[in-house]
């Protein structure tokens, strides 16, 4: 079963994925996006992280895809783009040469290490029905213990990109313009 | 051959294998597209990629804290991306080509 979930999983990620770089219109890389996030959700779910999934969904999918269709409308650069037209000659193999080398290190490194992350450790309390909240009670105690002070510069952090955002985005009229100089 | 494959149990490598798989074709779509936009979505790709990990390798060593990254590492992604598309919107006001190449202006 659980084998089962793992594929669906892995090939929602992997289409989505290939969808965003792929597409040519923006509006269908974005689907494509909420697809691959989906699926990582679907992972975390099967990986016991309950409360992560969750804000995967709501953050991710909810939150911030929207706010790029938004921008996407906004800006009206809705129409696909073309892709066949290759601006640096040899950029495309040579990226996917890169990328490949990273990916080969990358899962090199994981099954040189296999042995050591093979054992699945009980550190983690596992929701069932008798604690259906397990995972998000230990998720709370360690941002409101161990991590509770990153936790409150995450609010600064927030506050510091909205107002950022604000200043940037704002239109100045002439009477603003004026002040400003 | 069923019961088998039903005593299959996808392992920590598994999850780590499919996270690189989805870093790379995020590395790929990073270097290749031109559109902002895209480029965005392909670092948010690369982001999800490190955030399965966490949380793969979270489960298997039994400490809570990979968890706790990923909640921190969710939270930066969603300023950045305000914050990124802001700066984006703000030049597409000036000019409405959506291609980075365009935007040379600050070339010495």
């Amino acid at each position: 079963m659980e084998l089962v979930v793992f594929i669906g999983a892995a090939i929602m990620i992997l289409v989505g994925a290939l969808g965003v770089v792929l597409r040519s219109n923006p509006v269908h890389a974005a689907l494509s996006l909420v697809l691959t996030l989906f699926g990582v959700a679907v992972t975390f779910v099967a990986l016991n992280a309950h409360f992560l999934a969750a804000v995967q969904v709501i953050v991710y999918a909810g939150a911030i895809v929207v706010l790029f269709l938004f921008v996407i409308m906004l800006l009206g650069v809705d129409r696909a783009e073309n892709l066949s037209i290759e601006p640096i000659k040899i950029q495309r193999p040579l990226a996917i040469i890169v990328s490949a080398g990273i990916v080969g290190l990358i899962a090199a490194s994981i099954l040189q290490a296999e042995d050591a992350i093979r054992q699945r450790g009980n550190g983690i309390a596992i929701p069932d029905i008798e604690n259906p909240d397990a995972n998000v009670r230990e998720i709370a105690r360690s941002i409101f213990g161990d991590y509770v002070f990153s936790f409150e510069l995450t609010s600064v952090l927030l506050l510091v990109a909205v107002i950022a955002t604000v200043m940037m985005s704002r239109r100045l009229n002439k009477k603003n313009a004026e002040v400003a100089q | 051959m069923s019961a088998m494959i039903a005593a299959i149990e996808p392992t920590t490598t598994w999850y780590l294998l499919l996270a690189a798989a989805l870093f790379g074709i995020g590395t790929v779509g990073v270097m290749v597209r031109r559109n902002p936009l895209i480029i965005f979505m392909c670092i948010e790709l690369m982001l999800n990629a490190v955030n399965l990990s966490f949380v793969a390798l979270a489960t298997s060593i039994g400490n809570i804290d990979g968890q706790t990254a990923v909640f921190f590492v969710l939270v930066v992604a969603a300023a950045e991306v305000v914050v990124g598309l802001g700066i984006i919107v703000s030049i597409m006001r000036r000019r409405s080509e959506a291609s980075v190449d365009e935007l040379s202006v600050l070339k010495g």
